[in-house]
């Protein structure tokens, strides 16, 4: 059985084994209409109440392509430095499925809208260039629930429920080249490439890409092929990996489990699989003997595409600022590393930490409170940063309050803490908590005094020099006002009172 | 038979709209003629009388109201069961619709009403359109007025049956590959295809996308192309359909003055296949022409004689996938559902038993020919002779305004005598197909009886793209010559009910 194949561990099958990854993403657009209907898009609406007699295919109803949608995918096209094609066609997808209305779903064939583009992503301080086939534009499919059963597919269900809300709805299809030369980065390589197209499509404002509401969804491709060997092997396709963590964990996987099959002397299947979030496995689907023939025609209901070169021209030259452009000039302006930018990105900090920027802060202030204090409670709490309930701006007034003495890093920390506790605005938590620096010199000068009575052997040490023995005796102050003193002034007290300069 | 059933669509619109007959009256005569010759004919396969009735009395109040309508105003028509119509049901004459209703009108129903033409009910057909005797209706087939043994021609047999049994004065066709004009000529009326995208296809029920064209019957020229204006047009729920103008049709059929005009006749239509009374019937419509005036001249078109095997390609191919959708999911017949079965067999169990012989030999047809390995042997081969047909209208075109052939190759046959024999039936077809191919528009026209039959013969006038104008005008030269000739119309000539 399939499903409780041995695994092989990932470095000894990547010692004997090279992979070869593939990438099809879907992307429904955020068009307010369908694709070929006039009908709603919104996410959530109550079973078939977005729909009418051309997405439900009654008999006699005809498509009318959705001109936004045709642009947004060439915009896509564009962003992904593909070639716009100068004329080219929908065709019909032929296969039963009850999802499906007509049975056949209204696609792109041979004649894609864009081709032959690529997205850089950077992994591990390495660029690697992800080569991209085709983008091109095809319908969603309704969603089928199949209730009783124990596979949740339709094989064994004891009946159906399908909710055509979201036959229609415009989906871009992103197909990669085949990416060779990954080596031991293949996972991380396919979530950085998803996660960058994500963020592209984003900033194209054409998807909202939520991949938990299913609005992207990937299918992964890996196959194996022995070191030193230039041919590929057979490779599986693992269908809707609907999160980043689930793209790596499903590469991962299947290399790990292709490579016990393949080390055993045994072969490959060409077939789609199913990936499991719970488990991070995939189980078999479809095989490729019994694939279908979908019939590929040229949708005969539709008029052919055919972009004017120079809209093509005025929609490549408003293109926004794309992300890698982005985040090479946010880099620059924040003069920071490499490796602290892509700690940013993966961390998704970086809108967090630019809307910070905007807000008044200091980079590295924003930087430092966003990837430090922040991250550590985001991680805590299991939550994205954007998750958290604190505003850059918000972030922006408490490295304010730092910067002007008001508060120090300790007890920023705490008016943090109390912002994300609800507690108001860091005004608000500085005031309910009081939690003002002690900066009146009067009441720090006899804390300093009662620490230096009690830490005699320590003051003597400074006395004769040892200036380095201050810490402690900051410490002391430190510990005594409750972390309100100003350190930087309690230490220049210290020395002063020490005879020490 | 009352003198209101003889009256052309345009005197009943002119009597209507003068109050000198009332629509309801109009409306009422035919549906006591439908109830009288139906047990013969079996033209309708929903007759609306009710409504149809209703639907006449408000165009007599908008009348009497004063308001002015279309010259259709409460003329009666009788419309093909292949377009959806809200309050009727709507079976493209195949069980696995049987029932339906549907929830919205096809443009062109829309565009009927709009216009104030009476729907009397629904015409029968070759299920899913596909045929050429109307023996494929699952609903048992239309008789030919002229002769209740034969077959009154097909896809449309209901509509042209409706017509020339004085059921209607007017009725709808659609033609996918001669569904009109071949009707038309087996039952001496007038019968046009328009230029492909000319007329709506929304809420048609598709049998081969790039093919199916709406258009009108009618017993003479002018009312053809009365209705003709009525229900076409640009349709943006249509992305086939043109953004243009619907052509001058009225005005060229009451011009009907062809001097000068240049006519090709096509060398590759005629010889073995062709009944001899339909060859004589169509030189003498030529001998016509030119002494109407026209400079006749033969023209080649050697791609045609691949017409026929390409449209059996193409058009099977495009159904294979239209016809996916009736699957018993959303509507429609549904077979085997008894909670043992699977989605997958209920669809199977369904299609077996909704779909009549035809639809699936076509359905298998096209699956074959889009199926991978096959495709370009096929479905892209047959697309290339399409684009060569095209070529050889444009070259003709060239050298001459219209171009002629018999509509049909033989006249009505017997029902039953090519129920077995598909090829047989398909070259009924073999003049009309290379229009569809190509898009341009034709229409028949009836030129005569046979010699050896007595029964009526077409005269097919093909034009080029968007000049529909000149089938009008050329067909309407062509009747008002030949019933001076025969002292009326070729249809007084057909035996009484």
């Amino acid at each position: 059985m399939a499903d409780t194949e041995t695994l092989m561990p990932y470095d000894e099958a990547l010692e004997r084994f090279e992979p070869v990854l593939g990438l099809e993403t879907h992307v429904e657009l955020g068009t307010a209409s369908k694709m070929f209907c006039g009908c709603p898009t919104e996410f959530g609406a109550p079973p078939n109440t977005q729909v009418c007699p051309v997405c439900l295919a009654l008999p006699g109803s005809l498509p009318v392509a959705n001109a936004e949608a045709i642009e947004s995918t060439i915009r896509i096209g564009l962003a992904l430095n593909c070639s716009i094609a100068e004329w080219c066609r929908f065709a019909r997808k032929n296969y039963f499925y009850p999802d499906m209305p007509k049975n056949y779903q209204i696609s792109q064939y041979d004649e894609p809208l864009c081709t032959d583009g690529y997205l850089d992503v950077v992994v591990d301080g390495r660029t690697v260039r992800i080569e991209i086939e085709r983008v091109h534009l095809e319908e969603d499919t309704g969603k089928s629930t199949h209730v009783g059963g124990s596979t949740g597919r339709i094989h064994g269900a004891d009946y159906s429920i399908v909710d055509y809300n979201r036959a229609g709805i415009p989906l871009v299809e992103i197909v990669t080249k085949p990416i060779a030369g990954t080596d031991t980065l293949a996972p991380e390589v396919a979530r950085a490439y998803v996660t960058e197209l994500r963020e592209l499509v984003r900033t194209l404002g054409v998807s909202d890409v939520r991949m938990e509401e299913g609005s992207m969804r990937c299918d992964v491709n890996v196959s194996l092929m022995p070191r030193g060997s230039s041919e590929w092997g057979t490779r599986t396709e693992t269908k809707n990996v609907n999160s980043l963590r689930s793209v790596e964990r499903a590469v991962r996987g299947e290399i790990e489990r292709q490579a016990a099959i393949l080390a055993d002397g045994g072969r490959i299947t060409q077939e789609t699989r199913h990936f499991h979030e719970e488990t991070g496995r995939t189980t078999s689907g479809r095989s490729k003997e019994e694939a279908q023939d979908y019939r590929y025609f040229p949708e005969p209901d539709l008029l052919p595409i055919a972009p004017d070169r120079e809209w093509v021209a005025a929609l490549k030259a408003a293109l926004p600022e794309l992300p890698s452009v982005r985040r090479s000039r946010l880099q620059a302006e924040w003069g920071v590393s490499d490796l602290d930018m892509a700690a940013m990105h993966n961390a998704d900090a970086i809108e967090l930490v630019e809307a910070t920027v905007a807000a008044g802060a200091p980079a590295a202030d924003a930087r430092k409170w966003w990837m430090g204090e922040l991250a550590r409670r985001a991680n805590e709490a299991g939550t994205a940063l954007a998750e958290l309930s604190i505003t850059p701006a918000e972030v922006a007034r408490v490295t304010e309050l730092v910067a002007s003495g008001a508060l120090n890093d300790k007890l920023a920390r705490q008016v943090l803490e109390g912002v994300l506790a609800g507690e108001g605005s860091p005004d608000d938590v500085v005031a309910k908590r009081g939690l003002q620096i002690v900066n009146d010199e009067g009441e720090l000068s006899a804390i300093i005094d009662k620490v230096l009575a009690d830490n005699a052997d320590a003051a003597d040490k400074v006395r004769s020099g040892k200036v380095a023995a201050v810490g402690a005796l900051v410490g002391g102050v430190m510990k005594a006002s409750r972390g309100k003193a100003d350190a930087a002034r309690a230490r220049e007290l210290i020395l002063e009172k020490l005879g020490v300069s | 038979m009352t003198e209101l059933l003889r009256k052309t669509a345009e005197e009943l619109g002119r009597l209507i709209a003068a109050r000198e007959v009332s629509a309801a009256e109009v409306a009422q005569a035919h549906l006591d003629r439908i109830a009288e010759v139906e047990p013969k004919v079996n033209a309708f396969l929903h007759v609306n009388a009710d409504a149809a009735l209703a639907q006449a009395r408000a165009v007599d109040e908008r009348i009497a109201r004063g308001e002015k309508l279309g010259p259709l105003a409460g003329v009666p028509v009788a419309h093909k069961d292949v377009f959806t119509t809200t309050g009727m049901p709507t079976t493209a004459g195949s069980k696995i619709l049987e029932g339906w209703l549907p929830p919205y009108d096809a443009t062109v129903t829309r565009r009927l009403r709009e216009a104030g033409l009476v729907i009397l009910g629904k015409t029968n057909l070759d299920e899913f359109a596909m045929g050429s005797s109307t023996e494929n209706s699952a609903y048992g087939p239309t008789h030919n007025p002229w002769d209740l043994s034969r077959i009154p021609g097909g896809s449309s047999g209901g509509s042209s049956a409706a017509v020339a049994a004085y059921e209607a004065p007017l009725s709808t066709g659609t033609d996918t590959g001669g569904s009109i004009r071949q009707p038309a000529a087996v039952t001496g009326i007038v019968g046009m295809k328009p230029t492909y995208g000319g007329s709506s296809r929304y809420g048609l029920i598709a049998f081969a996308s790039s093919l199916d064209t709406p258009g009108p019957f009618a017993r003479n020229v002018l009312d053809a192309a009365l209705l003709h204006e009525a229900f076409s047009g640009h349709d943006v729920m249509d992305s086939t359909s043109i953004a243009a103008e619907v052509p001058p049709v009225v005005e060229a059929a009451r011009q009907a003055d062809i001097a000068g005009l240049r006519v090709g006749v096509v060398k590759e239509f005629g010889g073995e296949g062709y009944q001899p009374g339909v060859l004589a019937r169509f030189r003498e419509a030529v001998d016509l022409l030119e002494s109407l005036g026209a400079k006749v001249v033969e023209v080649s078109c050697p791609s045609f004689g691949y017409a026929l095997p390409a449209y059996y390609l193409i058009a099977p191919s495009e159904c294979s996938s239209n016809l996916a959708r009736f699957d018993a999911m959303r509507y429609g017949l549904r077979v085997g559902d008894d909670g043992t079965r699977s989605a997958e067999e209920v669809m199977a169990l369904t299609r077996a038993a909704g779909f009549g012989p035809e639809v699936k030999r076509r359905i298998m047809l096209g699956t074959y020919a889009l199926s991978s390995g096959y495709y370009d042997a096929y479905y892209g081969q047959a697309q290339k002779v399409r684009t060569l047909i095209a070529r050889d209208f444009d070259a003709a075109f060239h050298q001459v305004d219209v171009l002629v052939s018999p509509t049909t190759p033989t006249t009505a046959f017997p029902i039953g005598e090519r129920a077995d024999d598909p090829m047989a039936m398909y070259l009924a077809d073999l003049c009309t197909i290379p229009t569809n191919l190509a898009g341009n528009a034709a229409i028949s026209v009836p030129c005569g009886l046979a010699d050896e039959d007595g029964l009526p013969v077409g005269l097919q006038i093909m034009a080029p793209v968007l000049g529909d104008d000149r089938c009008y005008r050329v067909g309407a030269a062509v009747e008002k010559a030949l019933e001076d000739r025969w002292g009326g119309p070729l249809l007084a000539k057909a035996p009484a009910l």
